[in-house]
């Protein structure tokens, strides 16, 4: 069964979002040098880190993948990584914002974090058109746990290979959270809880769909029949299509030959 | 010995199901002949055989080994002439079979018994791109056996051959070469006369499958109907 | 497993040399660069960062010609399925390749460098060579590692020639950090200097981590 427990996510991501927004601007003190711009660091630094563990997760779950043959990893490592690349954009958008009201610059070349995100967000942005390039499902699949899994191994050294390059400016708080004071490091906390359930959750959200779509295809194929090729035309799409043999196992085992 | 043991093999792609519920049975030095439409699985049916292609379902034994777990030990084994030739055009007769012969572990001089058996020793120095197809397919059946396979597998191997050309590569590929085969065909009656065992595929499923003495020309005509 | 590799690795260069159709483009390609960054940038020398940063990207975008070309004759004429039936460790494949592809890269820079000294660059090359020929053996290595990975991957695709370079250039730009900030010591225009350990070190781990999991993952993207 698809869904289960999406509701009590659900639940608990609007609180902890509640909560979170509440404490940036009603709880966490003022910073003395960028004052309430400062604010947009509880969202930025969550979302980075966020999609970052997203994209290992995806090179995790295809590792799953090419050693168990199951497409259903293959779905979750796609649902990750798709969901990680939106949530590194949001990264992005909010990195860029916070430059600028930093620096002056909506882009500065020296803030390694930002920098190796943009490049990691490049590599992934092909994600999609790969799996769209491929017709074969089964080969797609194969093909994008490789790219997840080499990308996934890419993210930490290219990490470490900006921050040596770059001069390195160290930002008010960015950097170990040790380094903040109480009330900040409860906030950020907090908010990163929050986008780390809300990421969880709409992943679980993706998942349900697409699971309970292809339980309704396969139904329709028992009660319809074979339906040729020519009336069932579904358009490619870069997502992985679970095959009869895979999400609805039981069910379809007890398929008669027509 | 049973040189072929299928038992329900399935392979989809995608939703599509490519092959469904096959089995089979072939015992070593007879010939199956698959027959059917385009789209019917034959291709798809060779190449799991061929261990190109990993069963879905079901379970495939190839010359005693299982498939994939086994593939390894049964490679060079086999012999496949598809579609392709698996030659590159760029290269010689004998640049493409000596490179056939390394990777098989076979010794070089077995490269020049086949380019002779299959006459097509005069222009074995020439780049493939510049010989005709009827030559490039001969040299394919050259690459085909030239490790000695103990299974060929073939999909209309006699396509781009005149007569005097197919009758050439008769003792290589054909029954009298005393290798266990399976044949894509299209034709009827000289499948048929070749065959020990029958299968016919339609959309991926066996309508079909019997000895060969028990299957007449109409049987395989429904199949295309 | 090395007579396998032998094998292909003859194939490889007996192709090349009949068709000649990745190392005479490659440099030709890069030299063409070279004038184009002249007329670009409107200047008559570089040196240092300037120097080193021409030097690798162009190098780098020859490189990506290569590594759109290095399994185009399999997918089309031979066929991966010749090599796919033969009783062969498969990764000899990736072996053979990554080192047809490290012999292109040498090539290359053999006509790309010299070209580079004698049209862009200011300070001499001459006693920085043993050590520029270093961080470029360092930096070829994790080309052709992950250029042998990535042209596997887009081969079989519908839009190959554009998937192999955005997905190679992004994995690349560490090697072309390590790279360039090696290499910009080298053509300091007062006095060159030895390219700084940490640099090679991040070009070495770089090198030792993608050739690894190259050698990992090849199998799963031939097989079927």
């Amino acid at each position: 069964m698809y869904g289960k427990g999406l509701r009590a996510l659900s639940i608990s991501t609007v609180v902890a979002m509640t909560l979170a927004l509440s404490l940036v601007f009603f709880y966490a003190p003022l910073d003395a040098e960028q004052g309430f711009l400062q604010k947009i660091f509880y969202v930025h630094v969550p979302l980075a880190i966020v999609a970052l563990c997203g994209f290992i997760a995806g090179a995790l779950l295809a590792i799953m993948h090419l050693r168990t043959r199951d497409p259903r990893w293959d779905l979750r490592s796609y649902v990750a990584i798709h969901m990680s690349l939106i949530f590194g954009v949001g990264a992005l958008i909010t990195g860029s914002i916070w430059a600028k009201g930093s620096w002056g610059h909506w882009w500065v070349w020296s803030e390694p974090t930002l920098v190796s995100f943009l490049i990691v967000f490049l590599l992934y942005a092909t994600y999609q058109p790969l799996r769209f390039a491929i017709e074969d499902p089964e080969r797609q699949s194969r093909y994008a746990s490789v790219f997840a899994i080499t990308a996934g191994a890419f993210v930490p050294l290219n990490f470490i290979a900006v921050r040596l390059s770059t001069a390195y400016l160290h930002p008010r708080v960015l950097g170990s959270t040790s380094n903040l004071p109480g009330s900040m490091a409860l906030t950020f906390v907090v908010s990163l809880l929050a986008i780390a359930l809300l990421f969880v959750t709409l992943c679980k959200f993706e998942l349900t769909a697409k699971h309970t779509r292809a339980q309704i295809r396969a139904l329709r194929r028992r009660l319809v029949g074979e339906m040729p090729d020519t009336l069932e035309r579904r358009s490619r799409s870069a997502a992985p299509a679970l095959s009869p043999g895979g999400a609805v196992g039981a069910h379809t085992a007890s398929r008669t030959v027509l | 010995m049973t040189a072929l043991e299928v038992e329900g093999l399935a392979r989809h792609y995608g939703e599509r199901e490519a092959l469904s519920g096959v089995s089979l049975s072939l015992d070593a030095g007879q010939t199956l002949a698959v027959f059917g439409p385009n789209g019917a699985g034959k291709t798809t049916l060779l190449r799991v055989l061929a261990t190109l292609l990993r069963p879905h379902a079901g379970s495939v034994r190839v010359l005693g080994s299982t498939l994939p777990e086994q593939s390894w030990s049964v490679r060079g084994r086999i012999g496949l002439l598809g579609h392709e030739p698996l030659l590159y055009r760029e290269l010689t007769a004998r640049e493409n079979l000596r490179f056939h012969a390394r990777l098989h572990g076979v010794d070089e001089h077995r490269v020049d018994e086949l380019l002779e058996a299959v006459a097509v020793s005069g222009r074995s120095r020439e780049p493939l791109r510049t010989l005709s197809r009827g030559m490039v397919q001969r040299i394919a059946v050259a690459r085909a056996v030239l490790h000695d396979p103990e299974l060929l597998l073939l999909d209309e191997p006699y396509s781009n051959l005149d007569p005097a050309a197919v009758e050439l590569v008769s003792p290589l590929i054909g029954a009298a070469s005393g290798r266990t085969r399976v044949i894509c065909s299209h034709d009827p009656a000289g499948g048929l006369a070749e065959a020990d065992v029958v299968l016919g595929l339609r959309a991926g499923r066996p309508v079909l499958l019997s000895g060969a003495s028990g299957v007449g020309g109409a049987e395989i005509a429904e199949l295309y109907r | 497993m090395r007579r396998t590799v032998a094998a292909l690795l003859r194939k490889e260069l007996l192709v090349e040399l009949r068709t000649l159709e990745s190392v005479p483009g490659m440099s030709l390609f890069a030299v063409t660069t070279f004038v184009v960054f002249h007329f670009a940038l409107s200047r008559n020398t570089v040196e240092g960062d300037l120097g080193a940063g021409i030097l690798w990207v162009t190098l780098l975008f020859a490189a990506i010609l290569g590594v759109n070309r290095l399994f185009v004759a399999d997918a089309e004429e031979g066929g991966f399925d010749g090599f796919l039936l033969a009783p062969v460790d498969r990764t000899a494949l990736l072996v053979a390749k990554a080192l047809t592809l490290l012999a292109y890269l040498l090539v290359l820079e053999l006509i790309a460098v010299p070209a580079f000294a004698l049209l862009l660059l200011g300070p001499p090359i001459g006693q920085a060579l043993p050590e520029l020929l270093g961080v470029l053996a360092l930096g070829d290595l994790g080309v052709a590692a992950i250029g042998t990975l990535v042209a596997a991957l887009a081969v079989r695709t519908r839009a190959r020639d554009l998937l192999g370079p955005l997905l190679g250039l992004p994995l690349l730009v560490p090697v072309v950090i390590g790279g360039a900030r090696a290499t910009s010591p080298l053509f300091a225009l007062s006095h060159p200097t030895a390219p700084a350990a940490r640099w090679l070190l991040t070009l070495g781990l770089y090198d030792l981590v993608f050739g690894l999991i190259a050698y990992a993952l090849f199998d799963f993207l031939l097989e079927d």
